[in-house]
């Protein structure tokens, strides 16, 4: 996993509400077994194009300079819906690699952290500031820094966030959990051995159908 | 000290390691696979890691096989797909309910069938609608792929605890007025993020009259306002529906386990982050008119004015007018199925609706039963004749055209009545309109030609 330190970059405003993942990724292109980093042109496909195909010009990440956007400032629960984790795969193809959002929806939030895409929970009123001070000045970088927890736009005061320290520390050292908890294997084999104790029918003991 | 929620205590007996700031690293007892899992059981082996505890992990294909009768439809995705599961399970060592054995189906039906989905267990699957075994006193919820990989190789999940919200019903739903009906209006009232980061308990008069499987379905919806979990508190019915599953324990084991059972509900004085009543005995058929599940009205209620361009696109999308009567809108599809709505008790309820009826002319049905066994549950009581005399078309078992991700999809423009999860943008395929509502509903629809309040469909000779 890429670690996430300080970010500058161009932040694009797309304050809708609810967006989903099926919205952010279809499901073609997942079960069709395209590369995760190969995602990039089917992200966000049914905002970013129109029926023919061609790019609709009036969508935020059509335009220059939010075209090489790194940063997203989105709406309400964005990325409700399915679990996918493509949906995050797709948009870090499409070079995303911040979402700033007043909530977003849970399981897509968790698979953020798992990829070293920083989701940023701000107030609704602080996220409508930035894209307002965005939209002055759009080709001013917005700068998102993980290690003091800040936003900060062009004209306005760094607005702080707040994320989990097991969390931040994750992203700033690239970690896995995985690893982590292999190295806990005691500790799991010990609840496991205690557990079928007290519930011992969760224990099944082979594969086949009792 | 304050008394626990159910929520509590389940979590608080999974707790492996407390890893500090809410998080811990839980114990999973049962991991629920679907055919999408396939890739992320090859990634894990590809790491070099070995599945912990294949006996606690159970694999079925539901997301990408083809529905057609005779399963005769497979798209090259699902062949690659069934190939994959076929060979992981396998050489991991992990149960597979494979195509025509009792045990295949979309995985939230399957888990609760098959006693695999117990009360005060852990449940995790990579799908979002795992919520539904919370209907069960489990603690279910849906995962990412990374996350998976994390499961299946150590048995244990990282999560944070969250919030907790419960709704209250009183009252008795109406006749005619399903679960489907209580939960969509409920994510109405509450919005799309009305229970975000919230675990969400259901309870009350209304919620203890649902049977097994109509809890299943309020369950499933958690999700669609912003739930990561749903849960509600088992009780008789709930261990009625479970005694002898094959899965479930047996003899002295199942007494055991039910005695542990009964202790699983919030103490009085628990308290929630968030309370919220909700009276039973004033819902209406619902059906949605927009394209999130918020977007939903009572069947004889009218379009509303969009409250913004974000409401004005969603009409636009759905092809309807403010003002408009949602009742007498012309549908071109029906789909009774998915892991809310294709239980025995959701077809029994369509096929009241359709016996004797035929399907209006230009409206292409589709019934497709959750799973394997209810396919033959319903083969066995005569179901499929119903609905086919009338029809419809009787399928495979399947998520089908609830995800649309198996090559069978509602085309672009025509306008579907589901009783699936989602009325996303694209959801049942590229510029399809979904509406969602109940079984009864679907059915109703599929009659009628057009969206319509089955209570008042005429009698029958």
């Amino acid at each position: 996993m890429t670690p996430f330190t300080v970010l500058q970059a161009v932040a694009a405003p797309l304050l809708l509400d609810n967006i989903d993942t099926d919205t952010i990724i279809r499901v073609e292109p997942l079960f069709s077994g395209v590369p995760r980093e190969q995602l990039g042109p089917h992200a966000l496909a049914a905002l970013r194009f129109r029926a023919d195909g061609s790019e609709d010009p009036d969508f935020v990440l059509n335009r220059t300079p939010y075209r090489s956007a790194h940063i997203l400032l989105a709406g309400d629960n964005f990325g409700c819906g399915s679990s996918r984790e493509g949906a995050v795969w797709a948009l870090m193809a499409l070079g995303i690699r911040c979402v700033v959002a007043p909530s977003f929806g849970d399981i897509f939030y968790g698979n953020c952290f798992q990829n070293g895409l920083l989701p940023v929970q701000l107030a609704r009123a602080q996220v409508e500031a930035l894209a307002h001070a965005v939209s002055r000045t759009p080709s001013s970088p917005v700068t998102v820094d993980l290690p003091a927890c800040t936003v900060h736009a062009p004209g306005m005061a760094a607005l702080h966030f707040a994320l989990p320290a097991r969390r931040r520390e994750g992203l700033l050292r690239g970690l896995d959990d995985l690893e982590l908890t292999l190295a806990r294997s005691a500790e799991i084999d010990a609840f496991q051995a205690r557990d079928a104790q007290a519930r011992p029918w969760i224990y099944l003991k082979t594969k086949e159908t009792p | 000290m304050a008394g626990r929620t159910l929520f509590d205590k389940i979590w608080d007996t999974h707790v492996v390691v407390d890893l500090g700031d809410g998080f811990s690293l839980l114990h999973v007892d049962r991991h629920l696979v679907s055919d999408p899992g396939s890739k992320a059981l090859a990634a894990l082996r590809q790491r070099g890691h070995a599945v912990r505890n294949p006996e606690l992990t159970f694999a079925t294909p539901d997301h990408t096989v083809s529905t057609a009768p005779g399963r005769t439809g497979h798209t090259a995705n699902a062949l690659r797909y069934l190939k994959d599961l076929r060979h992981e399970t396998q050489t991991q060592g992990i149960r597979l309910f494979d195509l025509g054995q009792a045990g295949q189906g979309i995985v939230h039906v399957v888990g609760p069938e098959l006693g695999l989905t117990l009360p005060g267990a852990s449940i995790v699957c990579s799908d979002s609608h795992t919520c539904t075994h919370g209907a069960l006193g489990a603690l279910a919820f849906g995962i990412g792929a990374t996350e998976f990989q994390h499961v299946a190789a150590t048995q244990t999940i990282v999560l944070q605890r969250p919030r907790q919200m419960r709704i209250w019903f009183d009252g008795a739903l109406p006749s005619g007025v399903s679960a489907k009906d209580l939960i969509l209006h409920t994510i109405g009232r509450l919005g799309a993020t009305g229970a975000a980061g919230c675990a969400v308990e259901y309870a009350g008069p209304a919620i203890d009259a649902l049977d097994m499987e109509a809890r299943m379905t309020v369950c499933n919806l958690s999700v669609e306002m912003g739930g990561r979990f749903g849960i509600i508190a088992p009780d008789a019915r709930t261990f009625d529906y479970l005694r002898g599953r094959p899965y479930a324990p047996a003899e002295a084991l199942w007494e055991r386990a039910v005695t542990q059972w009964r202790e699983l509900r919030g103490d009085d004085d628990a308290a929630y982050d968030r309370e919220v009543r909700i009276d039973a005995s004033g819902i209406d058929p619902q059906v949605t008119w927009g394209v999130s599940p918020q977007d939903v009205l009572g069947v004889g209620g009218v379009v509303p004015v969009p409250a913004g361009p974000a409401q004005q696109a969603a009409l636009d999308y759905m092809g309807l007018r403010a003002g408009d009567p949602i009742a007498g809108t012309p549908v071109d599809w029906v789909f009774i199925g998915s892991c809310t709505n294709a239980r025995i008790s959701d077809l029994r309820l369509a096929a009241d609706i359709v016996r004797g009826r035929r399907v209006a002319g230009g409206v292409r049905a589709w019934v497709v039963p959750g799973s394997e066994l209810v396919k033959r549950a319903a083969e066995d009581e005569g179901l499929d004749q119903v609905f086919c005399d009338a029809g419809f078309e009787w399928r495979e078992s399947g998520c089908s055209l609830c995800v649309a991700g198996n090559g069978e999809a509602v085309p672009p423009g025509q306008r579907a009545v589901s009783t699936s999860n989602r009325n996303f943008v694209g959801r049942q395929g590229p510029g399809a309109r979904t509406h969602l509502a109940s079984p009864q509903m679907a059915a109703a629809a599929a009659v009628a030609g057009c969206i319509v309040d089955h209570r008042t469909l005429e009698a029958r000779a």
